[in-house]
């Protein structure tokens, strides 16, 4: 598709930690972290003027899921916009329980695994034309994704042969299968609940539940630029070398635990490639697509250029050259630093602290943040853009039509509600739209919804 | 939720940016071995305690 619907889903995690001895369970921390919320939407459960949701979702794991996003940059500031929303809540949060007694800090986590182990994740959602055989989908893009991780991990610290080593992946460890529609119990690479938000007839949604959370922009931009680009090239219909793996799962431990990149990853047909060359495969056959057809929009160079730049780099074991953009990279400059410099091992406390706290969504204390004030971490969108992100929504896609409806609802005081496609009336003579199409940002039967919200009953 | 309740974020932000420009005029590698030497004074301090702490149900 030349122009594709994407959107973001992230899982925070979420933990309070008192100054005066007094713990509060996680499930009270989001509760009162959604207190403002509630008030404001009656629900823990809302579509926001930004066309964004957000909720508390299993776990009490606050999630915000971006609005609608037709271009990369637009993407990337609205799931930036999310986080601008979870710091206003802990703000309040924070303030309302000193109020009633409680000392603390609320810490937010942007990223996959709690001290525990426990995973929660960050889901990709691609807008795919329905024609496209899913089989057929899945077989070509598992071995990119169980690939990926070298260009976009966030990088973990984890016990492997009862040693600490740093690994590429979050997420890597937690996953189960290939393609299925479990979320919690047994999770997925490519989740197959199909919810296109859209026209069945020709559209479905193509759901990656296998990436890591993302804190640089930059990485953000290679992780969904280059899933776009492979998506397009099996879209094409244009045949390329079977890559279909033996075992996904097996190969993507296999890879996160190895930084050089020269895990086999056994293929069905028996060859035994290594991951780096799997991805170069890849990287080849985009780039060789993208000369044929044509860029399709005006970031695809600068995704290519870094992608190259990753894989160049794994193969000569020289991270220097990306460990501004790419996070497993950033912050393994930060921990290895950190740990020479202070004579740690891996496995120590102190390294664990920093491997969690690099994402503190917290601008003043999170470490991610703190290398970015510095120049030590590249952005692709500026303040200004997320700023606007977190109270507009994206103007080139239904969203827009979903922020003009619950605006204009709010401003009578009426009930409504809404949802990815639908905006509802619920008083008077009421009324229901069906938006189905998401990317139209025009819609007479909204304007004829919102005439009559504003009438008197 | 209104522009209006994102008002104490905003003054952070831009106490933010004046430390950006400060900042960027010390260099690359002064900030890495700069933020190694800050680090101890932004973690909490008990880091057993804080990462042990830290355990939530699994999520999706």
């Amino acid at each position: 598709m030349d122009r594709r619907i994407f959107g973001l889903e992230t899982e925070f995690g979420l933990n309070y930690v008192p100054s005066d001895g007094r713990r509060l369970t996680p499930e009270d921390a989001a509760r009162h972290l959604f207190r403002p919320i509630v008030a404001w939407g009656r629900s823990s459960n809302v579509f926001l003027e930004n066309g964004s949701r957000l909720y508390l979702d299993v776990g009490s794991h606050p999630e915000y899921a971006t609005a609608e996003c037709d271009q990369l940059l637009q993407l990337i500031a609205h799931d930036r916009a999310g986080e601008a929303l979870m710091l206003d809540l802990v703000d309040q949060a924070e303030d309302h329980l000193a109020e009633e007694g409680h000392e603390g800090k609320i810490f937010m986590f942007k990223n996959n695994v709690d001290s525990a182990g426990n995973s929660y994740g960050c889901h990709e959602n691609y807008l795919i034309p329905r024609k496209i055989e899913f089989k057929r989908l899945a077989d070509m893009l598992i071995p990119f994704l169980v690939t990926r991780q070298l260009l976009c991990g966030a990088g973990n610290l984890v016990q492997v042969d009862d040693e600490t080593r740093y690994v590429y992946s979050q997420r890597a460890d937690h996953m189960w299968e290939g393609v299925s529609s479990a979320t919690t119990r047994s999770r997925p690479i490519i989740n197959t609940r199909d919810e296109p938000h859209a026209d069945a007839e020709y559209h479905r949604r193509l759901h990656v539940i296998v990436g890591d959370s993302t804190m640089s922009e930059t990485t953000q931009l290679l992780k969904i630029g280059a899933t776009d680009l492979v998506l397009r090239l099996i879209e094409s219909g244009e045949i390329y070398h079977d890559l279909r793996l033996e075992n996904p799962i097996r190969s993507i431990r296999q890879v996160s635990h190895d930084f050089t990149g020269q895990t086999v990853v056994r293929l069905m047909g028996g060859d035994e490639p290594t991951a780096l060359q799997i991805q170069w495969v890849l990287f080849e056959a985009v780039k060789e697509f993208v000369a044929r057809h044509g860029a399709h929009h005006d970031r695809v160079e600068q995704i290519l250029e870094l992608w190259e730049r990753v894989l160049t780099a794994i193969e000569a074991q020289d991270f220097s050259t990306i460990d501004t953009d790419i996070d497993w990279a950033i912050k393994r400059k930060l921990l290895l630093g950190y740990a020479q410099k202070n004579s740690l091992e891996l496995s120590s406390h102190r390294l664990a602290q920093l491997n969690l706290t690099y994402h503190d969504i917290d601008p003043a204390r999170g470490l991610f943040h703190l290398l970015k004030k510095r120049g030590l971490a590249t952005s692709v969108v500026s303040d200004e853009q997320i700023r606007d992100a977190v109270v507009n929504p994206p103007a080139t896609t239904r969203a827009a039509l979903r922020a003009k409806f619950i605006r204009a609802a709010r401003a009578t005081g009426r009930r409504y509600s809404a949802d990815w496609v639908h905006m509802k009336y619920e008083e008077g003579s009421g009324g229901i739209v069906l938006a189905k199409d998401p990317f139209a940002i025009t819609n007479p039967q909204v304007d004829e919804l919102i005439r009559i919200m504003s009438q008197p009953v | 939720m209104t522009q209006e309740s994102f008002s104490s974020r905003k003054q952070h932000e831009t106490q933010e940016h004046a430390e950006q420009i400060q900042v960027s005029t010390t260099g690359q590698s002064a900030g890495v071995d700069d933020l190694l030497d800050e680090i101890d004074s932004v973690l909490e301090s008990n880091a057993e305690e804080f990462v042990r702490g830290f355990v939530q149900k699994g999520g999706q």
